[in-house]
């Protein structure tokens, strides 16, 4: 399989200056590295927040914050992680390896591309900003229902307009990596063909184009009811708060995809690399990731069953919501059939890969509790479903993200990172994220409520157990920025194949990956494709 | 910008831009306009100064932007598969604009078959209609209730709307009479009929403009007028700006087709317009059959 790295025509070498190399940049490598530069910061602030929850959950009582910094705290470090993190890392790593997975040249629309990526931080300084106005960040939870979160002061227009931002950063991301996938691929590199990484991000782009612009019209409503007089959500005027609901929902579930489809991805590269098999029904995994996100657009009042809605209506969601669990069991049984009976090892990435099938399953369960119309009477809006999102998103997305950056990191900066070190941050992440998680199943079963500052002392015991697991989680973080520090600057010389297992184009090129690569589209030969046989 | 004017580029590869300035300014640019709007709405003052700054920069960012893109085309760097990246892009960002639309239409259907019937007790609205609501009856056009905003009449479908909805049909007639010219290499005929479409189309926004002054003057009905009002003038609303974002684009595409930027074979700065064109248009058929026929 031919590389092009050093025979192309023009301009091998990194811009010099340091605005030209970054703030001008329309080289996917850098904007890659930017967002997921970004995505840490944004991970770290967003951790310091959930610290500043756990910390005043450690007791009953109040102790350190007030009870409307808390719910500040609350509502910023969803929106922080949700837009700051996670999503901006799913780009990022986009942005780094689909031009390299599909033998492109660079991302379809490269100026887009930075735009797509210097949106975001004037997106958050709107929405940090808010901390010190007077009244405050957003109190009202990263859902934002209306009355409660028309009630809050300055930031609620700054709020909107950052999500305005955000949604207008994400859509043309999504945009170009949709136009690169299906415009930029190499001859031969068939959509079938497509590694899964890839293609789960296809269809997540695809989610993203429709919805983000149903959640600029949901906030939008929001802005008018608030500042000119309409009428959308107030039932004096005819409109119905629980129709911001419906709106929000739908945009929200398929969210919830969107920030787990990439990491479906990553977690079906890493795991045939390290089994030394090729996955586990390739055609299957496409068909289920497309079969959940179809699913995605019709289950969302899911999380409106507690609002009053009519049974036919519950049960109807209550049922599609159910079905979601039949591609995903889909998904889960490849992945364990792909390792079955093959040569596995078990480097960081591939712990990760499998911490993320087995908690994220664990999600997944509670998650199908959740479904469950009468059982969510009991359970809804109390830690069982904190529990849930956070097994689901810290173990299941941020497991996928920390997966593919161990598992992409030698291909970035041409260094191994130290294994030891990576897999003292797996365990201690691993160890530490259950007891931050686990017990709070069992706060939420018992009737501990979330978004709330103080607890009956019933609780206590689990809440004290579930702070020190959060402190610890944290701690472990901070140890992980030293483990990437450290290997973006000196370690074992990475080969070009990184792992013995690694099948596909983007291990071809140069560890580190030139600053451009594939200016002429490669040479595809099928046998050095992780997917180049389809019938398997 | 950058240094687009001096580069070459060989046009069997694919073109990828040595470095940008626009995105940076475009940012500053929205940043600026939303900040200042967030102040203004605060009743902060400088706010309105901040946003009208920020909406110059934003245009100064896209004609610059589109100025460069405009003569890396014409210099012969955008091959086959540039041109489909950029045809890609638009109608993805088309599909974008049309959930945008689908979630204000998603509010009126909601309001319309569920929580203004609930609201007058059907279902299992019935205590709410009881006890919160005693009296109101579920009939729409409604405000409400509480009759928020005060009385109210609608505009008749069959008037002023239905001359818009000719209006905007022609348009959509007379652009593509204009894409056969330009395929034709008629300039002259191409010049004419996408004017005939601009005009149509400032026809329909005064005719849009006359009917707001006439609801806000003479019916009474505003965007304060309850579920009624809001849903009308947003979906109306941002239906106008959208017809006017086409407007603006059609007329720098006359000005493009006048300099002779587009060839034949390869104009699609005029075909992306005008699917944007057809997009408008088809938007307001929905909004002529659900807001005021229906
Ligand atoms: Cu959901």
């Amino acid at each position: 399989m031919a590389t092009h790295s050093a025979t192309h025509d023009d301009h091998d070498h990194k811009p010099q200056g340091f605005l030209d190399r970054w703030l001008f940049t329309t080289n996917h490598k850098d904007i890659g590295t930017l967002y997921l530069v970004w995505s840490l910061i944004m991970f770290l602030v967003g951790g310091a927040m959930a610290m500043v929850i756990r910390a005043e959950l450690f007791q009953p009582g109040l102790q350190l914050v007030h009870p409307e910094f808390f719910n500040q705290m609350t509502t910023m470090h969803a929106l922080v992680m949700i837009f700051g993190a996670v999503m901006p890392a799913f780009v990022g790593l986009a942005n780094w390896m689909i031009p390299l997975q599909i033998g492109a040249p660079d991302m379809a629309l490269p100026r887009m591309n930075n735009w797509s990526f210097w949106l975001l931080p004037f997106a958050f300084f709107l929405l940090l900003v808010t901390l010190v106005l007077p009244g405050g960040a957003p109190q009202a939870g990263w859902t934002l229902y209306p009355p409660l979160s028309l009630q809050g002061g300055y930031s609620i227009a700054f709020t909107i307009f950052a999500i305005h931002l955000m949604g207008i950063s994400s859509i043309m991301g999504a945009i170009n990596i949709i136009a690169t996938i299906l415009n930029m691929r190499a001859p031969g590199m068939d959509l079938l063909k497509m590694p899964l990484f890839t293609w789960t991000w296809l269809i997540t782009a695809f989610l993203l184009i429709a919805v983000m612009p149903v959640l600029a019209g949901a906030v939008t409503m929001l802005l008018t009811d608030k500042f000119f007089g309409t009428s959308f959500f107030n039932a004096a005027g005819g409109g119905d708060p629980v129709l911001f609901q419906h709106v929000f929902w739908f945009f929200g579930h398929p969210e919830v995809y969107i920030m787990i489809l990439p990491a479906f991805g990553i977690i079906s590269e890493i795991i045939p690399t390290f089994s030394r098999k090729p996955l586990f029904g390739y055609q299957a995994m496409v068909y289920a990731t497309a079969s959940i996100a179809f699913l995605s657009f019709i289950v969302w009042a899911h999380h409106m069953f507690t609002v009053g809605m009519p049974v036919g209506a519950q049960l109807y969601f209550m049922y599609a919501t159910m079905l979601i669990a039949v591609p995903t069991g889909v998904k889960v049984f490849n992945w364990v059939a792909t390792m079955w009976r093959g040569s596995l090892t078990f480097e960081t990435p591939m712990l990760f890969a499998l911490g993320f099938v087995i908690m994220f399953t664990i999600g997944g369960f509670s998650g199908l509790m959740l479904a469950i119309v009468p059982a969510d009477y009991q359970y809804h809006d109390t830690y069982f479903v904190v529990a849930h999102f956070h097994y689901v998103l810290v173990t299941g997305a941020i497991f996928g993200i920390m997966a593919g950056v161990y598992y992409w990191l030698p291909k970035w900066t041409g260094f191994m990172y130290d294994e030891k070190l990576g897999k003292i941050h797996f365990w201690w992440s691993t160890i530490s994220v259950n007891v931050l998680f686990f017990p709070q199943h069992f706060l939420g079963l018992a009737g501990m409520p979330r978004r709330i500052p103080d607890y009956n002392v019933a609780f206590a015991e689990f809440n004290m157990i579930s702070s020190i697991g959060g402190f610890a989680f944290g701690l472990a973080q901070v140890f992980f920025v030293y483990v990437l520090w450290k290997a973006s600057r000196a370690g074992v010389k990475a080969t070009d194949q990184v792992w013995e297992g690694a099948k596909g184009l983007e291990w071809t090129v140069p560890s580190p990956a030139p600053h451009h690569t594939f200016q002429r589209p490669p040479v595809i030969d099928d046998s050095k494709l992780a997917h180049g046989d389809v019938t398997h | 910008m950058a240094h687009a004017h001096t580069e070459t580029h060989d046009p069997t590869l694919y073109y990828v831009p040595h470095g940008t300035r626009w995105p940076i300014v475009g940012s500053v640019a929205l940043f600026s306009l939303v900040g200042g709007a967030a102040l203004w709405l605060n009743g902060w003052a400088g706010g309105t100064v901040a946003s009208l700054v920020g909406f110059v920069l934003l245009l100064v960012m896209l004609w610059g932007w589109f100025g460069d893109v405009i003569r890396e085309s014409i210099r012969g760097f955008y091959n086959r598969q540039v041109d489909v990246s950029f045809r890609m892009g638009m109608i993805w960002f088309i599909f974008s604009e049309v959930m945008f639309f689908g979630a204000f239409f998603g509010a009126l259907f909601y309001a319309r078959a569920l929580q203004v019937p609930w609201l007058g007790g059907e279902g299992h609205g019935a205590l709410t209609n009881e006890f919160l609501w005693p009296g109101f009856s579920a009939v729409w056009p409604t405000n409400g209730p509480a009759n928020i905003g005060g009385a109210f009449e609608t505009i008749p479908a069959w008037g002023l709307p239905l001359v818009n909805t000719l209006l905007l049909l022609s348009s959509g007639v007379t652009i593509t009479i204009a894409h056969h010219a330009l395929r034709a290499g008629q300039r002259g005929s191409l010049l004419f009929w996408l004017a005939a479409t601009i005009l149509l189309g400032l026809v329909f926004l005064c005719i849009q403009l006359y009917e707001y002054h006439h609801a806000y003057t003479d019916l009474g009905l505003t965007l304060g007028s309850g579920i009624y009002g809001s849903t009308f003038f947003m979906l109306t609303g941002f239906h106008g700006l959208h017809v006017l974002l086409g407007m603006i684009m059609l007329t720098v595409i006359w000005f493009r087709c006048a300099k002779g930027h587009f060839t034949k074979e390869n104009h699609f700065g005029f075909e992306a317009v005008a699917w944007y064109w057809h997009f408008v248009d088809v938007v307001w058929l929905g909004l002529f059959l659900f807001v005021y026929v229906m």
